[in-house]
């Protein structure tokens, strides 16, 4: 049954949308950002492998939907109701069907068969760099859980991230088993370039989700739970900061609950752990004068007596 | 032609629509209290989820608004919080579900050929405990709204975290929906389980039927572990105990309860826009579906899955690699029953002699806009992928393409579809077709820019974002698609309005449909049919039209659509 003359041909309609589609398509990818289509990435390999999963899944998307949806416009067109056709009274076909369900199975083989591929380097952590810092630390753990990857050789700088309404808590280990020394900091977490940092996440009040998308996937902060993930940032991208924010609502102010994490040299990284450590024991020291004339003892009682007091 | 049996006697007088035996129906609008009748208790199940759909869409401009400049300080933090989980619950608990039990109401007991439900005064209560349900959490918003989301996540939505009564309002909305969909569920299954028409086996069950079916099924499988999980929130809040939060308590719980619950949910909202997509499209296409038993098989085979894909929503919490490995690959399972449908779909299309009446049109839209929803479904189930996606709006996207592109186009393609035998009356195709085409440019515009905002970091449920990247480029473009879609939504309900006063006079069967609820008079009698003929097939009212055909020498094929 050929078309009348006054619809055009159906075949040049269908390709002149596509045509279209694929124009437009490309014309705003080229507007928009390189993140109009794929997640972003480029701080850390794990960041990098999701985004290579995502495009390999993109394409076949890609394929399924030019596919599915040019033959559903090819029909709509094609047989439209027209004088004197007559619609094929079918019921169905069991090899067409039998046959598209295989192909659906075979493509959902496939996306397995690449994310199984990739997951490794996605969640195990590789060695640090040769020139990455390994101070303080970075000594290696003796019990591991099994969530808890590590590099091969067992030496990543490990901070534990802490949520809490609305701010984000940075502990460094250190190495020895006094937490009230530990480094900390807020908001920002400085760390060195060429190296592994692990990260255990937990959260002190409800749930918050650490996500910074250029270093890697969102881990959330359940209270109760640690979470573990991971990240190396390259050594060109010292100076760089990367921002992220809780992706888990926590109240009211859950949008202002930004996070950076700044990357800096490991020799730079080595200066800043040192003064803060400095500023930070220097804290406690006060912490423990001013307790002492808060909540003194019968021993400190004396002395400040015969300060105050000189025996003359 | 051949398939059709001439044997029987009663179809030789059933061609004429008679409604002889009519019980004198009560009027009046104290009737609308009083009524058991499923017609009219369909009636107020679809008024009342369009009203609450209106509710739900005011929300969502306003969220649109708030977002619409970075930065912005329009709204509060604490109004934002409570404008989305309102939103939120108002779509999922007081507008899809519901819908669905109102199409149900109405449409199956006239489509198995039944006078009326098989509990008609359970059938009552179910919406009463519906309406009184939306009552009572929309009260909240006088007092102290909910602002914990739809989730309800633990801890926040505990009593340290959320001391106002909005979450005790949601617990209430959630125990008294659950009640009004387990009543009508087991009312919708002994309904299809023991009236159908004689003749009318399983596999002669119209579609929308089996998804009612498998629909109600869910729900009582479902509805049990919320309402466990929601009064656990309750005792948590208020008498002392400590299921959910640390460190005697667990927030997962809650996650796993929830979610066992939610998935299931999806599919309660999208199978019966599935049921009435294969209504409408063999009906415009005239031709009979692609794989009837592939189709119901699936429905079956997708719910059954849905029960088992619960902690892809939870891929990002402290889960071990076991759980998800599983819950990826059963997402993947659900992906194949699923394709299966779509191509069926097509392929019913295929070779037909389409018809583009309004229903078609929202149908084909449906089509169209679904397959994005389940091919952004694939990304997210990839966990490793959802690490970087899940949270963020590129979900928003995901679900709002399956339940506005999806369940959404579907409903007003079952309503245009529908309208002719509920008001006897024709709506108005011209307005239709433009409703659809701002409703299509709406959603395009509101939702597929969102899997790019996703991309670019932003996460959902927040307030205020600052513009980084493009992420103020692309919230516009999402604010003004949202007023596009608003207006197709208006145009289509402003269509129904006036058409039920001023449209055509429709006659019993305007589409040519396949279905026996077009073998009545529009609107149908008290009593549905004074006889209800014997079922040949799936597409009884078709062996009706030929053997009217072949008794009258009229074909109906010839008295097209195309004039009304
Ligand atoms: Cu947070």
């Amino acid at each position: 049954m050929a078309p009348t003359a006054t619809y055009p041909n159906p075949r040049r309609i269908l390709i002149a949308a596509f045509a279209l589609a694929a124009l437009g398509l490309l014309a705003f990818t080229g507007v928009a950002s390189a993140d109009l289509l794929t997640p972003q990435s480029g701080g850390s390999p794990n960041a990098d492998d999701i985004d290579t999963l995502y495009k390999i899944v993109l394409v076949l998307a890609f394929i399924i939907f030019f596919a599915v949806e040019g033959v559903l416009l090819y029909s709509i067109i094609k047989y439209r109701h027209r004088k004197g056709a007559v619609a094929a009274q079918i019921h169905g076909n069991t090899r067409l069907e039998i046959g598209w369900t295989i192909g659906a199975a075979v493509i959902l083989v496939i996306l397995g068969g690449v994310t199984f591929a990739m997951l490794p380097g996605i969640r195990n952590p590789p060695n640090s760099q040769a020139n990455g810092y390994s101070g303080p630390g970075t000594e290696p753990i003796k019990f591991a859980s099994a969530a808890d990857r590590q590099p091969p050789n067992g030496r990543a700088l490990r901070i534990a991230v802490n949520g809490q309404q609305y701010v984000w808590r940075y502990t460094y280990a250190d190495g020895d088993k006094n937490r009230l020394n530990n480094v900390f900091a807020y908001n920002t977490m400085v760390v060195p370039t060429g190296t592994t940092v692990t990260l255990e996440i937990r959260a002190q009040d409800v749930i918050h989700s650490w996500w910074i998308p250029q270093l890697g996937g969102k881990f959330d902060a359940v209270p109760g739970h640690t979470n573990y993930t991971w990240f190396q940032i390259p050594e060109d991208k010292a100076g760089t900061v990367f921002r992220g924010q809780c992706a888990e609502l926590c109240g009211r102010n859950h949008a202002n609950m930004i996070a950076y994490v700044k990357a800096v040299t490991p020799e730079q990284f080595k200066l800043w752990l040192a003064a803060k450590k400095r500023s930070i024991d220097a804290a406690n020291r006060d912490v423990i004068a001013q307790r002492k004339v808060l909540f003194p003892t019968a021993a400190d009682k004396a002395t400040q007596d015969s300060a105050v007091n000189p025996t003359p | 032609m051949a398939a059709v049996d001439t044997t029987a006697q009663s179809v030789t007088r059933v061609p004429q629509v008679l409604a002889s035996k009519v019980e004198r129906p009560s009027t009046g609008w104290t009737s609308w209290f009083t009524t058991t009748d499923h017609k009219k208790i369909g009636i107020m199940y679809l008024v009342t989820a369009l009203v609450f759909f209106i509710l739900g869409g005011v929300e969502a401009l306003m969220i649109r608004l708030q977002l619409g400049a970075a930065d912005n300080t329009l709204l509060s933090p604490q109004v934002y919080n409570a404008l989305f989980t309102i939103h939120g619950t108002t779509m999922v608990f007081l507008f899809v579900v519901p819908i669905m039990a109102g199409f149900g109401n109405y449409l199956v007991p006239l489509m198995i050929g039944a006078r009326d439900m098989a509990f008609p005064k359970l059938n009552a209560l179910s919406y009463w405990m519906f309406l009184a349900g939306g009552v009572v959490f929309y009260a909240s918003i006088f007092f102290s709204p909910p602002e914990m989301g739809w989730t309800a996540y633990t801890p926040l939505s505990e009593k340290a975290f959320s001391p106002g009564g909005g979450v005790d309002a949601w617990i209430f909305l959630a125990h008294l929906t659950g009640i009004s969909s387990l009543v009508g569920s087991v009312n919708f299954y002994v309904t299809i389980a023991n009236m159908r028409a004689p003749g009318m086996g399983w596999g002669r069950m119209p579609l929308f039927v089996w998804t009612i079916l498998i629909y109600a099924i869910l729900l009582i499988l479902a509805l049990p572990v919320i309402a466990a999980a929601v009064t656990m929130l309750l005792t948590d809040r208020h008498f002392g105990t400590n299921f959910f939060m640390p460190p005697d308590g667990d927030p997962l719980l809650w996650q796993h309860l929830f979610w066992f619950f939610g998935h299931p949910e999806v599919y309660i909202m999208i199978l019966p826009a599935f049921g009435i997509v294969s209504e409408i499209l063999p009906v415009f296409a005239r031709k009979p579906i692609f794989g009837y038993k592939a189709i119901a098989a699936a429905t079956v085979v997708i719910a059954f899955l849905g029960l088992l894909v619960w902690a892809h929503h939870m891929f990002t919490t402290p889960s071990p690699s076991v759980v998800l490995i599983f819950f990826m690959l059963s997402s993947f399972l659900i992906a194949i029953p699923t394709g299966v449908k779509i191509f069926n779909w097509i392929a019913t299309l295929w070779r037909g002699t389409i018809v583009f009446k309004s229903p078609l049109l929202f149908a084909i839209a449906f089509l169209s806009l679904f397959l994005i929803g389940g091919i952004s479904g694939i990304f997210l189930a990839i966990f490793p992928v959802d690490w970087q996606l899940h949270d963020t709006y590129f979900v928003v996207a995901h679900f709002h393409y399956v339940i506005v592109g999806g369940g959404v186009f579907a409903i007003f393609g079952g309503l245009y579809y529908w309208f002719p035998k509920i008001s006897g009356r024709m709506p108005n195709e011209r307005l239709a077709q433009v409703s659809l085409g701002f409703m299509y440019l709406g959603l395009t515009l509101t939702f597929l820019i969102q899997h790019s905002l996703g991309l670019d970091g932003m996460p959902r449920r927040i307030y205020e974002y600052q513009d980084i990247g493009n992420l103020e480029l692309y919230n516009q473009i999402s604010t003004v698609g949202s007023w596009f879609l608003g207006l197709g939504i208006v145009l289509s309900l402003y269509n129904f309005v006036r058409s039920a006063k001023k449209g055509a006079i429709a006659g019993p069967d305007p589409w040519l449909g396949n279905t026996l609820e077009w073998f009545t008079p529009s609107p149908p009698p008290q009593n549905n049919f004074d006889e209800v003929p014997r079922v040949r097939s799936i597409e009884p009212m078709k062996d009706i039209r030929r053997q009217v055909e072949r008794q009258s020498g009229i074909t109906s094929d010839d008295r097209e659509l195309v004039s009304h």
